[in-house]
């Protein structure tokens, strides 16, 4: 059984470099949508390596959190692209880079 | 020693799709590869033993939420510079690479389902296993993921309203 099974190491390092590119994306991107896919990224990335753990000990909770993860992901894309459709008609553009002064 | 070949080049198509995905400059583009890259993580999830976060993964991730993200890319309404980019779409060398890595994740399906694998593998955590622990001592997180998703759809709706009613006025 050890010799086939998924090193959980693997399965980790996969979800570090999942998580990698999305924040690299985060730091590089300036267009709104690509920020939120980004943040999509390493949620996703997160959500693997908590289902790798839980499956490794063959314990449920794993993927309860996984699930709380698609939850959070849901709320957070339906907030995310309402404030798009709103800097969209305010900036006529994407460019997060416009939107960042505040008035105060 | 198949699980570990599907499971390495599932994990390889998810990273190079994210990469791909995050370096388009067409926003269109990237949702194909995060889709690709979406449904091979949820390859990964099977064969580590999640076939129902795998489930989640393909309906709620790759279906719903990346749906919003395509809705949310037609509303704003790209004109005639829209037309083109759909007309550049129709080209094989946009799709040809996201076809050919979702090809490979088919065939890794198959053989998956044909062998039967993760069932033999490490601990497989089954949907019932799963639904009891969710119902059981996480029923709180179950009501409190309940109010986080009706403030993000009452957020969402002021904001998309606002949206609509002035868009309305121009």
């Amino acid at each position: 059984m050890d010799g086939v099974s998924i090193p959980l190491d693997h399965v980790l390092l996969l979800s570090a470099l999942l998580f990698i590119c999305g924040l690299l994306g985060l730091m590089m991107r300036r267009n709104i949508i690509f920020i939120l896919v980004s943040l999509e990224v390493m949620l996703n990335a997160s959500a693997v390596a908590f289902v790798a753990a839980g499956a490794r000990w063959g314990q449920a909770d794993g993927q309860i959190v996984f699930m709380m993860i698609l939850a959070v992901a849901a709320a957070e894309v339906a907030v995310g692209l309402g404030l798009v459709l709103q800097i969209q008609r305010r900036f006529k553009n994407l460019d997060m880079d416009d939107a960042n002064r505040m008035r105060g | 020693m198949l699980e570990l070949i599907l499971f390495y080049m599932a994990s390889t198509i998810a990273l190079v799709s994210t990469i791909l995905a995050l370096t388009r400059a067409n926003a269109t583009h990237a949702l194909i590869y995060l889709i690709l890259s979406l449904l091979a993580v949820a390859v990964v999830f099977y064969l580590i033993g999640a076939p129902f976060a795998a489930a989640l993964e393909v309906v709620i991730y790759a279906g719903a939420i990346m749906v919003l993200f395509i809705f949310v890319i037609m509303m704003l309404n790209l004109g005639e510079k829209g037309d083109r980019r759909e007309k550049q779409l129709l080209k094989p060398q946009v799709w040809i690479v996201p076809v050919i890595f979702a090809l490979l994740l088919l065939v890794e399906l198959v053989l998956v389902l044909s062998k039967s694998v993760p069932a033999t593998t490490q601990g497989l955590v089954t949907s019932k296993q799963v639904g009891l622990t969710l119902f059981g001592p996480y029923v709180l997180a179950v009501e409190i993921a309940s109010m986080l998703l009706l403030a993000g759809l009452v957020g969402a709706y002021h904001l998309g309203r606002r949206y609509l009613e002035e868009g309305r006025e121009e």
